[in-house]
């Protein structure tokens, strides 16, 4: 008898939540990495409110798009140097949903985090308080795609040594366009505009990530395991 | 059970395998013997699917293994060379999670394979704390655990004491008596029934 896929898929996760508990700093990194981006700004740029409110959406995606490329450094490559990799790929379950399942709980360990914490941050540049819910949402979707799309070149980058500078190359090109509708409903939830025309955009290539993503991902990661 | 037809396998520029067949079938172990980098690793991972043969196949039950990957791997159980281990969890919760995505397993099963293979007395501990002997015995529970029909082993008495050597012959003995297939990479001959052992040189 097999365990059911939606059982193996929350074994998948809670493992992973247990480890990211156990050894919290790989998922405390990237957030520090991404407050300090965000809270340097205003320091370097200018004291002028109305023109760092100007500057937020580009600096708050910046560094989540950056900091995000720095977790997913952390996505596939421990479980591939301690086989657990391989023990999916043999464990008779769909190697596709299992790095699904992994991939959804590592955004919910750096991108939900981050996207939780942006008011922090975007207080800082002058955001109006109204406007916090579009911020935090608008991050919260992209960097969820970010994380799908991101899986794939973890994925391809598995077999590279020092694969962080292969990763963001490859990354980068599919990351662009999250990167300019999320900074697009940014800057629009903070000049109090209608936000969901680029959150539609934004799902829409969340949704795209979620069917592909994890297909390209799994045939990527069994050829890192040859 | 299990057939490897003439299986082609090509590491960079160096033709490792050429043309390695065997057949296997319930309660028989084929040992794989040969010189350090001669291709018994590279031969237990293709059987397992890990790497695909450049030419050449492998059946499982009549069928190619690739064609129902899924059911054949629900079949398999593979121990490599490292333990396949979270360094942070402790012995009981790997095989908690890496068993339990492969079949539902209670407590009490996993508390048997532990005391079976002499790992229950540091089940709690993390496993970056325990021993390479240690480690390989808590794998060596997950093998018993995956209730698996064929075991590919390789070098499994690797760090272990000589209880621990004794503990695999009697394991893979026990699995032969259940009508299970082994494939083992080995360095020493395992003493087996000769009607029970399929020995190949590469």
């Amino acid at each position: 008898m097999t365990t059911p896929a939606l059982t193996a898929a929350r074994l998948v996760a809670l493992r992973d939540l247990r480890l990211a508990f156990r050894k919290p700093s790989q998922v405390i990194q990237p957030l520090m990495f991404f407050m300090i981006v965000a809270t340097l700004f205003p320091l370097t740029l200018t004291p002028e409110m109305s023109r760092l409110r100007d500057a937020a959406p580009g600096v708050l995606w910046i560094g989540a798009l950056l900091s995000s490329l720095l977790a997913l450094e952390f996505l596939f490559r421990d479980d591939a140097v301690d086989g657990t990799l391989e023990q999916f790929a043999l464990s008779g379950q769909s190697l596709t949903w299992m790095l699904f399942a992994k991939t959804c709980t590592h955004w919910l360990l750096t991108g939900l985090p981050l996207a939780l914490s942006a008011p922090i941050a975007a207080a800082a540049l002058g955001v109006s308080m109204g406007a916090m819910g579009g911020v935090v949402a608008s991050l919260a979707l992209g960097s969820f795609a970010m994380s799908l799309v991101g899986a794939i070149g973890a994925g391809l980058t598995l077999g590279a040594r020092r694969g962080g500078v292969l990763l963001s190359l490859l990354t980068l090109p599919l990351a662009v366009p999250i990167l300019i509708f999320g900074a697009r409903a940014t800057q629009l939830a903070i000049s109090g505009g209608d936000i969901a025309p680029p959150m539609y955009l934004l799902g829409a290539i969340a949704v795209l990530g979620v069917t592909l993503a994890p297909l390209a991902a799994a045939a990527a990661v069994r050829i890192g395991l040859e | 059970m299990l057939t490897v037809q003439s299986v082609h396998l090509w590491r960079g520029d160096r033709h490792v395998l050429r043309g390695v067949s065997f057949e296997g079938s319930a309660g028989k172990c084929v040992l794989l013997t040969g010189k350090n980098g001669a291709g018994k690793t590279t031969l237990i991972r293709a059987i397992a699917g890990l790497l695909d043969p450049e030419e050449g196949q492998v059946f499982w039950r009549g069928a190619p293994a690739r064609e129902r990957r899924n059911e054949y791997h629900a079949e398999l159980a593979y121990l490599g060379h490292e333990p396949p281990l979270k360094g942070d969890l402790s012995a009981r919760e790997n095989l908690k999670y890496s068993i339990g995505i492969r079949r539902p397993v209670t407590t009490a099963e996993i508390d048997t394979a532990l005391t079976r293979t002499g790992a229950i007395t540091f089940a709690d501990r993390a496993v970056r704390m325990l021993s390479a002997g240690q480690r390989r015995r808590v794998a060596l529970a997950g093998v018993l655990l995956a209730n698996a029909v064929l075991w590919l082993l390789d070098e499994p008495t690797t760090n272990l004491d000589a209880d621990g050597q004794q503990l695999v012959r009697e394991l893979i003995a026990e699995h032969l008596a259940r009508a299970g297939l082994v494939v083992a990479a080995v360095h020493h001959p395992l003493p087996l029934p000769a009607e029970q052992l399929v020995t190949l040189e590469l």
